[in-house]
């Protein structure tokens, strides 16, 4: 992970930050600092209040209560001022369906005030950096959902921002494009530019960012970077057996000891410990016979799972 | 392309009044406006032209066959069309305004997302409604041009006062496109949409357009005066003859309050319009 | 999502629900439509109660008090108001229908895609363009009901036979509507092509079909507007209905003729034009 170059000093700090649409808090009581040149993730099952934080830190939702401070300003009192620095990926692509491809960018950019120029420019850069050059002069409803993706991702560059805010950006993009646009995010963060996003993709989560927290019904659950977190709320390993759909209850608890913890799922079981192919042998010498079996290394996954349960009904 | 550091990550607040809500870029949108219309199709622009011609044409020509003349706003009796046409010019004024700063203003807020993408930029929800009424008054404009044009060829214009129409018809798009956000704020759903209908028909079906208010009782003939399409009415009736009096005055001034009001109105609406 | 419940709930069998489908698939998708349209319920009761109530206070009454005076105006020896009414009453059938056939047909196709729920049924595209013409149907048997109950109060149905006034508006606004369903059911991209609809046809025909002046008074180079207009004959066949407008037997049967021919037309068109979108 590329580490900040310097002293951080939060550029936004949240305290206490409350969203209460009707009688529910879609957001309660959450608060965070994120240092200049982070990058800072927010995960959580859907529904946890993700976009809702993101869409008050651009100061687009007015907050219920809490405190924001972004560059030293509050969004909803400076709103234009501080979103001149911020570069916003929205979860749903909000293209300006009544445009082309390219005047998409330029008009975006005349939002901010910037010139005609520079735009001209800018917009060719950001065209090849999204890979659609070609599609300049299209119109935006012809372009399959993985283009409208990238084209509103290099729209959010456009202003060179300071600080990006990408709700789920890869979401829908083929594998190629996720990888471009890792790659670009990594050089923007060498450049001191501050991301803050959230993503369904553990991976991605792992591979982005510096530090995360783990949000669900609008709170935070844990705070941490990717390999603190995996230490503390799993063990290093995982193993997976299998004994049959209506085996597994049964068979799961003749597994005690096997490890530091045990999980059954409808299909098969979980064991957690720090090294599975052991645990693997005790169940074997117990005379246990999984149908499968599976050692793998604990991921961000599993954390989130424990953290945030698996039941959808909740 | 330079490295950021520290201090680049202390802004300024911006103390001008409004900043909260205002950029001074409300042309980045009306740019945009024009980049749309000229990339449409322009049979759609001009389209909207045409609806009060043809209640021009039928009512005009057909009922006014078996009406005949009418008195005008100076007691002189006019034709049926020329009673009619400047009435029909303030209607037409009233709805493309209440459309563009309703329905439109609706439909890119919850379908086309337009907004949402322009409020993730520098600009600010008055930068977008400024921006908005001033298409709206464009578009006014354009079709109050057309209208007076063929007024002129249909031969129902006999003062050069009536090239005040034009600037009129805006006057009275401003007042209603001015309260149309606003209103629009509390609107939540298409069913709540319906309501600005309920009331604009009866408006434009009740304020004189067609026939004298005397046709009334007393006490309806005080509430149409109250109602803002009347005031437009009587003022496009009164320019077009060259007409006017102190009434006159009470018209125009009925439309700058509301255009003061409305503003301030849409100004304290914004965000709970934009912002939700 | 919990599986093994004590007691599973048996379904139908499957050749059941065939041969269900193809029966009465075009009422259950009537159904469906219904139920959804209930979410505008009362801006339909409003506006059904509403707009009669207006358009009858305005011009049958209003307007009228200027009409009824001139000594040119005589309409077939009523007043203005009993004139009127017949052929607002159509025009409002005809709007209405024209409303529900464009966005709402453009919606199940593309936007909400609600026709693509039922496709995956037993049911055929066939039954989805006949249940959504029902149900619309429905809608509009409530609304002319509801006007003629209103004509009424108004002392603006004279005639025995007035109450047929329902059934022409029903089938004026169909003869209206379907044809207009079949193209709405072709267009893969909305581009204005509804406003424009809106402006240069219903519009239009709505001012120059002789709602609200005999059509021979319009100049006669535009008359043949109301010899194709759906609303001309609607017209028609309701003053026929309500103030005994006396016509020669052959044009009476030209107007049901030609409204049913419309409204048959457009149908099979629109089975047609469903069938093959939905099946590409
Ligand atoms: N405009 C709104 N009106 C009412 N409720 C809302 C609105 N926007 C969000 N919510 C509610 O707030 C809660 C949080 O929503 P939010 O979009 O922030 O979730 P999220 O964490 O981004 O989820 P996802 O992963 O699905 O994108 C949800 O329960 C949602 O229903
Ligand atoms: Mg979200």
């Amino acid at each position: 992970m590329v580490t900040s170059v310097r002293a951080a000093q939060p550029v936004i700090t949240a305290r206490n930050l409350v969203k209460a649409y009707g009688d529910v808090n879609a957001v309660d009581g959450i608060s965070f600092d994120v240092p200049a040149g982070e990058s800072f993730g927010l995960l959580g099952p859907n529904g946890a209040g993700k976009s809702t934080t993101m869409r008050m830190i651009g100061g687009v939702s007015q907050r219920t209560s809490g405190q924001l401070d972004i560059m030293g300003l509050d969004p909803e009192l400076q709103g234009p001022e501080v979103r001149a620095h911020l570069g916003v990926v929205p979860q749903q692509d909000n293209l300006d369906e009544e445009l082309r491809v390219r005047d998409n960018l330029i008009i975006y950019g005349r939002y901010f005030g910037l010139s005609r120029s520079y735009l001209a420019q800018r917009a060719d850069e950001l065209l090849e950096f999204a890979q659609l050059e070609d599609k300049a002069k299209a119109r935006v409803d012809s372009l399959s959902g993985g283009m409208k993706r990238r084209l509103t991702i290099a729209r959010s560059l456009i202003n060179d921002p300071k600080i990006l805010l990408l709700d789920e950006p890869t979401t829908g993009l083929d594998p190629q494009a996720r990888h471009v646009l890792w790659d670009r995010l990594f050089r923007l963060k060498e450049r001191g530019v501050t991301l803050v996003l959230t993503t369904h993709y553990m991976d991605e989560a792992e591979q982005l960012c510096d530090r995360l927290i783990v949000v669900d019904k609008g709170q935070i659950m844990a705070e941490g970077s990717p390999a603190e977190l995996i230490r503390k709320h799993s063990s290093r390993e995982v193993l997976e057996v299998r004994f049959g759909t209506d085996r597994n209850a049964a068979a799961a608890d003749q597994l005690d000891g096997t490890g530091d913890r045990i999980e059954v799922l409808p299909d098969r079981v979980l064991v957690y410990s720090e090294n599975g192919e052991e645990s693997l042998e005790v169940i074997r010498a117990r005379g246990l016979r999984p149908m499968t079996s599976l050692v793998r290394r604990a991921s961000l996954e599993d954390v989130f799972l424990r953290l945030t349960g698996r039941s959808l009904i909740d | 392309m330079s490295i950021l550091h520290d201090d680049d990550y202390i802004l300024a607040p911006d103390r001008r009044p409004l900043s909260a809500l205002y950029s001074r870029n409300a042309r980045a949108v009306i740019e945009r406006g024009f980049r749309v219309i000229k990339s449409q199709n322009w049979v759609v622009l001009v389209s909207g032209f045409f609806e009060p011609v043809f209640y021009l044409l039928s009512m005009g020509i057909g009922l006014g066959r078996l009406v005949g003349s009418v008195q005008g706003p100076s007691g002189a009796p006019i034709s049926y069309a020329a009673y009619i046409a400047p009435a029909l010019l303030a209607v037409s004024a009233m709805n493309g305004a209440i459309y563009d700063s309703t329905w439109n203003i609706f439909f890119k807020m919850h379908f086309g997302k337009l907004y949402q993408s322009m409020l993730y930029t520098s600009l600010g929800p008055f930068d977008i409604a400024v921006g908005e009424i001033f298409m709206a008054l464009f578009r006014g404009f354009l079709y109050a041009l057309g209208f007076t044009g063929v007024m002129a060829v249909m031969g129902l214009i006999a003062t050069p006062w009536a090239l005040l129409l034009v600037p009129a018809a805006v006057t009275v798009a401003f007042g209603f496109a001015s309260f149309g956000m606003a209103i629009t704020s509390y609107m939540k759903t298409f069913q709540q949409m319906d309501v600005i209908t309920f009331v604009m028909l009866p408006m434009f079906l009740f304020s004189a357009t067609f026939y004298p208010l005397s046709v009334y009782p007393e006490p309806v003939q005080w509430v149409v005066e109250a109602l803002p399409l009347w005031h437009g009415v009587e003022l496009m009736r009164e320019i077009s003859t060259g007409a006017f009096s102190v009434l006159t005055l009470v018209h125009l001034l009925y439309y700058l309050v509301m255009i003061l009001v409305g503003l301030a109105f849409t100004t304290r609406r914004l965000r709970a319009l934009f912002l939700r | 999502m919990t599986e093994d419940s004590a007691q599973r709930l048996e379904v139908q069998a499957p050749e059941v629900s065939a041969a269900k489908a193809r029966r009465w698939g075009s009422f259950y998708f009537m159904e469906h439509m219904l139920r959804s349209m209930r979410a505008y319920a009362v801006t339909i009761i409003v506006t059904s109660v509403g707009n009669p109530l207006l358009y009858l206070f305005s011009m049958g009454v209003g307007l009228a008090s200027i009409v009824d005076r001139s000594p040119t105006a005589h309409f077939a020896g009523v007043g203005y108001l009993a004139f009127a009414a017949p052929a607002l009453l159509v025009s409002s059938s005809v709007m209405t229908c024209a409303n529900e056939m464009m966005f709402p047909v453009m919606d199940g196709f593309k936007w909400r895609r609600i026709y693509y729920g039922p496709h995956v049924t037993p049911l055929v595209p066939g039954q989805l363009a006949a249940g959504h013409v029902m149900a619309v149907g429905v809608r509009l048997l409530v609304q002319c009901s509801v006007f003629f109950l209103i004509m009424l109060a108004f002392g603006a149905a004279v005639s025995p036979t007035s109450w047929l006034i329902i059934p022409i508006g029903v089938l004026a606004g169909m003869a209206f509507g379907t044809p207009l369903m079949a193209y709405a059911a072709r267009i893969e991209k909305e581009n204005f092509q509804f406003s424009m609809i809106q402006r240069f046809i219903v519009m239009p025909l709505f001012l120059f079909s002789g709602t609200f002046y005999p059509l021979e008074t319009m100049p006669r180079a535009m008359q043949w507007i109301g010899w194709i207009s759906p609303l001309w004959h609607g017209n028609q066949l309701g003053r026929l209905a309500t103030i005994g407008l006396t016509e020669p037997l052959w044009l009476v049967a030209v107007h049901v003729v030609y409204l049913a021919a419309l409204g048959v037309i457009g149908m099979i068109w629109a089975r047609r034009n469903y069938a093959r979108r939905m099946n590409a």
